[in-house]
């Protein structure tokens, strides 16, 4: 037994989007508590969103967070598509997928190699490598090279990588043109091989954090990151529409964001719940070339959500590839909107997994009331189990440096991909109104 | 011995917002990095790396908007150790769209009082130069990407950085 007392505190967590906190107390070689909190300031959205033409709340709500903008924004318009009754064409829902791929492979990238690579490599940061090493030589090239085709793609489809443009309330305002779709299909082919690369660094790496949980996500006919019902591997199956009544809000008193549980249960979405879940669905290229990757799924080890992350980068690619290859775009007007008093609800699978947007408009096509659950705030219960449980293994394994205990919880936190920015940056409340006096109750 | 070549020092901070210059100075990359990796000395940038120094800089990139007194006193601070401040965003710019809650009715503020007070929120979100003097802007949602490659070049010159 390991009698050792510590407090430890990280105040801001590097190499993650947003800021973060975690403090953690050992008392006589127990792990008493660990508080992972989100300390970006909320900036109110769900507030915000209220008043505001149904035209303009996509763009509004992209503004939550940089990096899963185009997410947010593709999820806001299908809870708008929803309640005003729009079913987009089929070169539309084209067009999204093509958006939410050109998403992943930047994020993915972003985070597989500027967050997650120094830590394979034992370095401070992804700049700081040795272009004369021969492996982070080819880590600096094929990071930047896959990152731009993620980018470029997100740019002709989108109009831009963050916040795009081109993407509205049933359709979109421009489409790609012959010579965008060549030029963009070549660079794709070219990024493949470093994508393969990038699979099989992280096919062999030995991290292992194994645990229990409940992994969801979405299910499709095709491996989806915007149709489908919501699936767990304990067998569940729940209408879009139907999500939001199975989770449970849980408030995090020295966090910003908000926690959830569904079902009463802790449970994952992500990469490693996508891969788990829908497997079979991936590309015929993908599952060809990077087999021995995916049978290493399902898994239960956190860490394989940056290996599911690689698959899912090649997946995006293979896809976008074939439908870039079989689609001559052509410009589609854009559906008039009829206004009427009506609920819509929009469900996508974001980088870092499901978020759920609803939004309620009067016969105006004024938003009276919505409501945002992102991916982080549903990880954010396990995040923090997790710590603890390691921080434990850690101390009963004789590892007492505060250093090395503190780099372990950052690489575990890193494999998550947490968002900051989206988890806090809207305000679950639940409010009762009685003799005209506000009071407010589980938050 | 040899001299070690001059470096422009930098610092990358990010406030209240959604952090999408941060996203794009990333991208950005893709096709500066090694141009301009040489020529950089990164002090502070969370995002890209752990061992993070508060000390003289050159050019602070800020980006996002004032939520708190931690965050004035820290971009206070900012300011007497950087020789230029580029305010970064229109977050940062103007204070909007982080500063959603300024324009809230008052039974909206009502609703978000409890938070607000919990968390020691400003009664009001500011923009960088309600606070500091600022050197430059770079305006937008995200910021415009031919304008920050022009200013990083501008920094460069202007610090005979080559």
């Amino acid at each position: 037994m390991h009698l050792i007392d510590l407090d430890l505190t990280i105040d801001e967590m590097t190499k993650v989007e947003g800021a973060a906190s975690v403090d953690v107390k050992i008392r006589s070689g127990v792990v008493e508590s660990v508080k992972f909190g989100i300390t970006e300031y909320k900036r109110f959205y769900t507030q915000a969103m209220r008043g505001k033409s149904i035209t303009a709340l996509p763009q509004l709500l992209a503004r939550i967070c940089g990096t899963c903008s185009n997410a947010h924004l593709l999820c806001s318009i299908e809870a708008c598509e929803h309640a005003l009754g729009i079913t987009p064409s089929p070169q539309t829902q084209i067009l999204k997928r093509l958006t939410m791929y050109g998403l992943n492979i930047r994020d993915h990238a972003l985070h597989l190699y500027l967050f997650v690579a120094p830590d394979l490599r034992n370095k401070d940061n992804f700049l700081s490598f040795d272009e004369h090493d021969p492996i982070e030589h080819d880590m600096l090239h094929d990071a930047f090279a896959i990152k731009a085709a993620g980018n470029h793609l997100a740019q002709i489809v989108a109009g831009r990588s963050v916040h795009g443009m081109y993407p509205a309330i049933g359709g979109f305002t421009k489409t790609p043109t012959q010579q965008e779709t060549q030029s963009i299909i070549k660079q794709l082919q070219e990024v493949r091989p470093r994508v393969l690369r990038l699979i099989k660094t992280f096919e062999q790496c030995d991290w292992k954090f194994d645990r229990t949980t409940k992994y969801m996500g979405m299910s499709a006919d095709h491996y989806s990151f915007l149709e489908g019902v919501i699936i767990s591997d304990t067998g569940q199956r729940i209408e879009e529409q139907d999500y939001h009544n199975h989770l449970e809000h849980v408030v995090i008193p020295y966090s910003q964001a908000s926690g959830y549980k569904h079902d009463n249960e802790c449970y994952m979405v992500g990469a490693l719940a996508r891969v788990n879940l829908s497997k079979e669905k991936l590309h015929p290229n993908t599952k060809k070339d990077a087999n021995s990757a995916i049978a290493l799924f399902p898994s239960t080890n956190i860490y394989h959500n940056n290996l599911a992350q690689a698959i899912e980068i090649l997946h995006c690619i293979d896809d976008a590839i074939d439908l870039l290859n079989n689609t001559q775009f052509k410009q589609e007007p854009l559906p008039k909107p009829v206004f009427r008093e009506a609920m819509g609800i929009g469900v996508v699978e974001a980088p870092r997994g499901m978020l759920y947007h609803r939004v309620h408009i009067d016969d105006n096509g004024i938003v009276m009331e919505g409501d945002i659950v992102v991916p982080t705030g549903q990880n954010q219960i396990n995040i923090e189990q997790d710590l603890k449980t390691l921080i434990q293994r850690l101390i009963d394994n004789d590892v007492e440096n505060k250093h090395e205990i503190q780099h372990e919880m950052e690489k575990l936190i890193r494999a998550y991909d947490p968002c900051m920015s989206c988890a806090s940056h809207f305000l679950k409340i639940n409010w009762i109104e009685k003799n005209n006096i506000l009071t407010f109750s589980s938050l | 011995m040899v001299q070690e070549k001059k470096k422009l020092r930098i610092g990358w901070f990010t406030f209240s917002c959604c952090e999408d210059s941060t996203v794009l100075m990333t991208e950005i990359l893709n096709d500066h990095w090694q141009e301009w990796a040489p020529l950089l000395d990164i002090r502070h940038a969370r995002v890209l790396q752990k061992e993070n120094i508060l000390d003289s800089m050159d050019v602070a990139f800020v980006e996002g908007a004032l939520a708190s007194e931690e965050h004035i006193e820290k971009l206070k601070e900012i300011r007497t150790l950087a020789t230029k401040v580029v305010a970064v965003g229109a977050c940062a710019c103007i204070g909007m769209p982080s500063g959603n809650r300024n324009q809230f009715d008052d039974h909206t503020q009502e609703e978000i009082s409890f938070l607000t007070a919990r968390f020691s929120h400003l009664p009001k979100v500011l923009k960088l130069e309600d606070v500091v003097a600022v050197d430059a802007k770079l305006p937008g949602c995200p910021m415009n990407e031919q304008q920050f490659i022009h200013l990083m070049k501008a920094m460069l010159q202007t610090f005979r950085i080559t």
